[in-house]
């Protein structure tokens, strides 16, 4: 903890994203797009994720086409473990075929996992980083420079991810029981008479957003909650050090159950978007 | 905490890593996995069967075995009479040709004794008809008496 912070400006700088926009004098950053409203860009979050995700698909990628049949070397053997767990999950769960289901499932996994985990790397160290760089390499004010390391804290990541899952359950709607099946499932469930299709409307509309809605704020809610605690551990002192440490290990649990979650969860809803009931 | 055009920039970059995945991760490891499942089973499969041919060849050896051994008993038996048989034989023949050589010496010594006989009577009867001459002191045809002479041989 810088010690020219205050307690609260120090989280809120922790929990700010490093924003771009475009102003009438250019490309501008961090407080200078207030005003700029919808269009501007959290870097920080496409950095890292677009970089975690880089690095997910060059990793398995590589030992895709070095893939062999007979004797898997370690690394393939560990890649094999995960597309195999993630496979496993999408058989049981998903009767149905799909070439796109299970890649789906590794990528929201890995990917997911990956940026989890940078919530494990001290909440200091890439705020810090950044601030010094910003200092010295563009003579800016290290309290202006921003760094939020975990895409999945930021609303628009998971809310992007939702969106992703949600387009996918529309479309397997629609794929696989038309436009008038969906359509009559919109409005002729749960109550199967004319008189109730605006109740029905208004019900299963609730429940097909609700779903990447709880994605979103599900993986969202549980992230943001624990890098906050993790900078809240970080201003209390010494004592700081067997809290970050029990509450990194807690997180051992925690940040992959998060992404099993989030790739469970969007098995599921496929799978009911492609079944008839 | 707000949204913004991020979300559209993470949105893309969703897209494309799973399309990125669906086209060139996962069909090449799924492929290797399931090759090397078929390997496996294939594998374990022709174990199985070469551990059945095992027992197979195995009960068909120890079949053979005792038919061998069967059949070398058989021989040995066949063999075992076989030569008492033989023995059998030459003990016969053994006996027939002592008994043939027997009867030969008999014959032989038979012929002997007549030869020697005949020779015994020729010399007792020149003996007889000299002593005869001598007794009687005179001359005495020898041919003339002959049939004296036949008549004392016969009854010798």
């Amino acid at each position: 903890m810088a010690s020219e912070y205050t307690t609260s400006e120090y989280i809120k700088h922790h929990l700010t994203n490093a924003s771009m926009c475009t102003t009438e004098n250019g490309i501008a950053f961090n407080k200078a797009c207030a005003d700029a409203g919808f269009w501007q860009w959290h870097v920080d979050t496409l950095a890292w994720s677009i970089g975690l995700g880089l690095l997910f698909l060059f990793i398995f990628k590589r030992v895709a086409s070095k893939a062999t049949t007979g004797v898997p070397g370690k690394m393939q053997a560990f890649v094999e473990l995960v597309v195999d767990f993630v496979n496993d999950n999408v058989v049981s769960t998903f009767h149905g075929k799909s070439a796109l289901i299970a890649p789906l499932a590794l990528t929201i996994f890995v990917w997911v996992l990956l940026m989890n985990l940078m919530d494990l790397v001290p909440v200091d160290l890439l705020p810090s980083i950044a601030g010094l760089i910003g200092q010295y390499g563009f003579g800016m004010d290290p309290h202006d420079v921003y760094m939020k390391a975990v895409p999945t804290t930021d609303l628009n990541l998971t809310f992007a991810l939702a969106l992703g899952v949600f387009v996918l359950i529309i479309f397997y709607s629609i794929k696989m029981k038309g436009i008038g099946g969906f359509t009559k499932e919109l409005t002729m469930q749960p109550f199967g008479h004319p008189i109730f299709i605006p109740v029905n409307f208004i019900l299963e509309t609730v429940t097909l957003l609700a779903r990447p809605l709880s994605l979103a704020l599900r993986l969202f809610g549980n992230l943001y909650a624990s890098e906050l605690i993790f900078i809240l551990i970080a201003t209390i002192g010494y004592f700081q050090l067997p809290l970050h440490f029990a509450w990194a290990v807690f997180h051992i649990l925690v940040l992959p159950l998060q992404a099993f979650i989030f790739m469970m969860l969007t098995i599921v809803y496929l799978s009911l978007a492609s079944e008839d009931h | 905490m707000n949204i913004n055009a991020t979300l559209i920039g993470q949105f893309i970059a969703f897209a494309v890593f799973v399309w990125f995945c669906m086209k060139y991760v996962w069909p090449p490891l799924m492929a290797a996995i399931e090759e090397r499942q078929k390997k496996i089973a294939d594998g374990l499969a022709a174990s199985e069967r070469a551990e059945k041919d095992l027992e197979l060849a195995q009960a068909k050896a120890t079949e053979q075995l005792k038919e061998a051994k069967a059949q070398a008993a058989e021989i040995i038996e066949q063999a075992k009479k076989r030569a008492s048989q033989l023995v059998d034989e030459e003990t016969q023949r053994g006996h027939a040709e002592r008994e043939k050589i027997i009867a030969q010496g008999y014959a032989e010594i038979d012929a002997e004794r007549n030869r020697a006989k005949e020779e015994l009577r020729k010399q007792v009867a020149a003996l007889a008809v000299t002593g005869a001459e001598r007794i009687l002191q005179r001359e005495i045809n020898a041919e003339a008496q002959a049939d004296i002479v036949e008549k004392l041989v016969a009854e010798l």
